[in-house]
């Protein structure tokens, strides 16, 4: 990991800072970069031995029902496939975390991986997120079907994303693969511009 | 387009998948006996049937899981989704 003060968000070469506003006041949707998100990679079977020692490393157990996320204590754990899940920590507690996933899940077939800088988050709120979404994205966005503590893989304006809906606001974490996070901060500036984006610190 | 209902993600846009060809080509269990054209039946000849017909797709943008359907080949219904492995629903 590169030195804390050498350490630059994904989207830190569009001077983001420079743009945002304090209060995202009336504006109908937000955009922002949340930097420095901790990810870990988990893969194993989910059998009952596995839920448990992931819980006990977590304190919650990784859910087992598709498309959804569990979470506390700012960290989560979003479903991406019947033995795939990411797990997502605050900035620099992504070590400590895949060390005590392994130290749980010591001598069980699993995987733990750090992937943290693998993918940037993009943060997306406001009462026309979902507006914004919809142009680019295939899956059934309506609140009916994607609500709160909702996931999925997919794709966005063609780029492969996990979408997270953290509050039925609604807002929404994307989490994108690094190449791909300048176009799709692009992509999503000019989706949203006919709502008036505001920028927020992340 | 159409949608497709992934065993594990459920239903999901086509462009999510990709497909994968003709389903249930079982590798010969000694190649070393098949004549070239047998051999060469196996590696490129498919059926092509307008109809019913059993292929492998695979959710590539989601969660990259293999699996088979059944769709008409002239209205693009798909008749059953089912796991790798299994057999397709309704025949032994």
């Amino acid at each position: 990991m590169a030195e804390a003060y050498l350490r630059q968000g994904v989207l830190d070469h569009l001077h983001l800072d420079a743009r945002a506003v304090r209060e995202p006041g009336e504006a109908r949707v937000a955009l922002c970069e949340r930097r420095f998100v901790g990810k870990v990679s988990l893969r194993g079977r989910p059998t009952k031995r596995f839920l448990a020692a992931v819980g006990q490393a977590l304190g919650f157990e990784p859910p087992v029902a598709a498309n959804t996320a569990a979470g506390k204590g700012g960290r989560a754990a979003l479903w991406l496939g019947p033995d795939e899940w990411l797990v997502v920590t605050p900035p620099g507690s992504a070590g400590e975390t895949a060390e005590a996933l392994r130290a749980a899940l010591k001598l069980q077939h699993c995987a733990v991986t750090e992937i943290s800088d693998g993918r940037a988050v993009i943060g997306l709120s406001g009462a026309r997120a979902r507006e914004v979404l919809m142009k680019g994205c295939p899956l059934d966005l309506h609140a009916r079907a994607f609500k709160a503590g909702h996931c999925a893989q997919s794709t966005l304006a063609k780029a492969l994303v996990i979408l997270h809906q953290t509050s039925d606001q609604p807002a929404y974490d994307i989490y994108v693969e690094r190449s791909f996070a300048d176009y799709l901060w692009a992509w999503l500036e000019d989706a949203a511009a006919e709502y008036g984006p505001a920028i927020v610190q992340g | 387009m159409f949608l497709i209902e992934c065993p594990w993600c459920g239903p999901r846009d086509e462009s999510e998948f990709d497909c994968g060809g003709e389903a249930h080509i079982e590798r010969p269990a000694d190649p070393a006996e098949l004549s070239d054209e047998a051999w060469a039946d196996y590696l490129f000849m498919r059926t092509n049937p307008k109809g019913r017909h059993r292929e492998r797709w695979v959710h590539a943008c989601g969660c990259r899981r293999w699996f088979n359907i059944e769709r008409d080949t002239v209205s693009h219904r798909i008749t059953a989704v089912y796991r790798m492995g299994r057999k397709p629903p309704g025949r032994r």
